[in-house]
């Protein structure tokens, strides 16, 4: 056995493939996707349903194999693993839920402690820990109740301390926010902050919307029929996103679309007849657009069409999405000037 | 009545009892492990094993599809050789615990089923084994449906006791043929009938009140 490298990915994926024996044949879920999860990250995995965000959350822990390539955690081959050495690592990750996955039969207390009672944790020990835990999550008034007395923000806190219980290095969530209400995402996703602050835990997510990668991940990926067609820092992606899989997710979360009767008469090339070119015009950190546009126009005498805009903040920097149009004539004069400025822009279309 | 009677209905309805707590106890023993085993053997279940799960599942069938009352005669040469004799209670409950053990058994298959799939993946994801699995979570979350499935069990074994009088058992069933049929006597007849009503009756009350205990999947109005 070669001992635990002290240093490396916390989670690693390496061409790692998967099928499944379908009805009408294999179905591949999975293909040569590869990604690296530092310790310490949060990394959101964003896509569509059925592009596989699950089966890849679940070779973390073994639930799935892959059918090629290689998974590894902390140094361990967990597609290869079986028996007594992969219920270890199991006890090394831990893993939320969409719905939760509690034992109606047991009190909040008793859900907590079954990660230790399996790990065969003497009794004594298990109440000191699920107490801390308890107090963590702040269920403490809530601590002899079952499941079917909570709500479903609470059911979810229980689920968090349960996967703590055996003090892991990474946390799997899968879905963990999608049932419960904005406000209750926003405290469930806070908790996980805190617990990725105050214990440096790796967790990996997946969610299907980008507002929650924003609010946490420090890191991203995105999955599109079984590829990851884009990762990094969330920041970056978000700021230039590569991929048109990407650009929709982000178009959900920063409202920044084109108003209905102008996407309705978007052409790709540019007509003969006089027209106006649409640009999306991306700013990030401290560049301002306001002064930007207004010179453009009084230096260049170019008039700009404002159609919509926002500005998002990841962790703390700001960021913004201005879409405009221009005379078609002098498209590429204005991307010019703003490029030079720091800008970023992209062309969406033209309308006549 | 006279005094004779009452203690013939007295000693009739302890033998009734008897009966059916044996065989309940013996067919819940046999039925209980066979019910898991046929609820987690399936393809990629806990304990995979679908050709083992494909046999037994034919023999529980094979077995429930056999009238009761065949049963008996057909199983006499193996209660003989069991207990040495093929009358008398003992001997009757050969033939009910091998009615009550496929019954039992897909009832607890039944109620293991119901058990939502996310918690097996929950206790797998801690790294459980297959039997911590089963003992920790299945059985426990099943427990309230078990419970009912028992009582279920028990109500059907009490029939079968009075059936097992036609044919050399004892018990309420012998004394109401003996006596109310055959000596007719009415009003045995109706006692016979009667205890048993209040047997099941109580058999379900208990039961519904136990499983009501166990069972913690809605929400009570807990007073404080
Ligand atoms: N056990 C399985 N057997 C067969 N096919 C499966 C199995 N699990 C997943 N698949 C298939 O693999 C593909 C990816 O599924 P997966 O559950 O990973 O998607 P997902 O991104 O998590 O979707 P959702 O957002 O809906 O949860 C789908 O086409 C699905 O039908
Ligand atoms: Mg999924």
């Amino acid at each position: 056995m070669t001992p635990e490298p002290t240093t490396g990915a916390a989670i690693r994926f390496d061409g790692v493939g998967k099928a499944f024996a379908g009805p009408k044949g294999q179905v591949t879920a999975l293909e040569d996707v590869s990604l690296t999860v530092q310790p310490g990250a949060v990394c959101g995995i964003i896509g569509r349903s059925g592009a596989g965000k699950s089966t890849l959350l679940r070779m973390v822990n073994g639930l799935e194999r892959p059918t090629s390539g290689t998974v590894t955690v902390a140094g361990h081959d967990v597609g290869r693993a079986s028996g007594s050495a992969l219920r270890g690592i199991r006890r090394d990750v831990g893993m939320i839920f969409q719905h939760f996955n509690l034992l109606a039969s047991r009190t909040v207390f008793g859900n907590i402690a079954l990660p230790l009672e399996i790990a065969g944790t003497p009794s004594d020990r298990i109440r000191v820990t699920v107490n801390d835990l308890i107090a963590r999550v702040g269920l403490e008034a809530q601590r002899d109740r079952y499941p079917a007395e909570l709500s479903g923000g609470q059911k979810q806190r229980v689920g968090i301390a349960r996967a703590l219980a055996t003090r892991p290095k990474v946390l799997l969530s899968d879905e963990a926010t999608s049932a419960l209400d904005p406000e209750t995402t926003q405290t469930v996703l806070r908790l996980l902050g805190d617990i990725n602050r105050d214990l440096g835990l790796t967790i990996l997510l997946i969610t299907h919307e980008m507002a929650v990668v924003r609010d946490i991940a420090s890191h991203m990926a995105v999955i599109d029929q079984g590829r990851i067609v884009e990762a990094g820092a969330t920041y970056d992606v978000f700021v230039r996103p590569q991929h048109p899989t990407t650009r929709s997710f982000l178009s959900g979360v920063t409202g920044v679309t084109l108003p209905q009767f102008i996407a309705g008469r978007l052409e790709q090339t540019r007509p003969d007849a006089a027209s106006q070119e649409v640009i999306r015009v991306t700013f990030a950190g401290d560049h301002a657009t306001d002064p930007m546009l207004a010179r453009l126009t009084g230096q260049m005498g170019i008039d700009v069409n404002i159609l919509a805009g926002a500005i998002e903040e990841i962790g703390p920097r700001p960021f913004g999405n201005l879409l405009i149009s221009v005379d078609a004539m002098r498209g590429d004069d204005a991307r010019a000037y703003l490029e030079r400025h720091g800008l970023l822009t992209e062309v969406l279309g033209y309308v006549r | 009545m006279s005094a004779n009677l009452i203690s013939l209905l007295i000693e009739a309805t302890w033998q009734t009892i008897y009966m059916v707590a044996a065989s309940t106890v013996l067919g819940t023993i046999l039925g209980l492990p066979l019910g898991v085993f046929l609820a987690t053997s399936q393809r990629g279940e806990l304990l995979s094993a679908p050709m083992v799960n494909r046999v037994l599942g034919l023999i529980v069938n094979a077995a429930r599809s056999v009238p009761f009352i065949i049963l008996v005669v057909a199983i006499i040469p193996f209660t003989r050789a069991l207990v040495g004799t093929s009358i008398g209670t003992d001997a009757a409950i050969v033939p009910l615990t091998i009615a009550a053990t496929p019954f039992i058994a897909r009832l607890v298959e039944n109620s293991i089923r119901e058990v939502d799939a996310g918690l097996i993946e929950a206790a797998r994801a801690m790294g459980a084994t297959p039997m911590q699995i089963i003992r920790k979570v299945l059985l426990r979350e099943a427990l309230p449906g078990i419970t009912l499935g028992l009582t279920l069990a028990v109500v059907s074994l009490i029939g079968y006791s009075a059936m097992v009088g036609a044919v050399g058992g004892e018990g309420l069933g012998d004394l109401g043929i003996r006596y109310g049929y055959q000596r007719f006597m009415p009003d045995v007849m109706l006692t016979v009938v009667v205890i048993l009503i209040v047997m099941v009756q109580l058999v379900q009350s208990v039961g519904e009140w136990i499983a009501a205990r166990v069972d913690k999947r809605a929400a009570r109005n807990r007073g404080h």
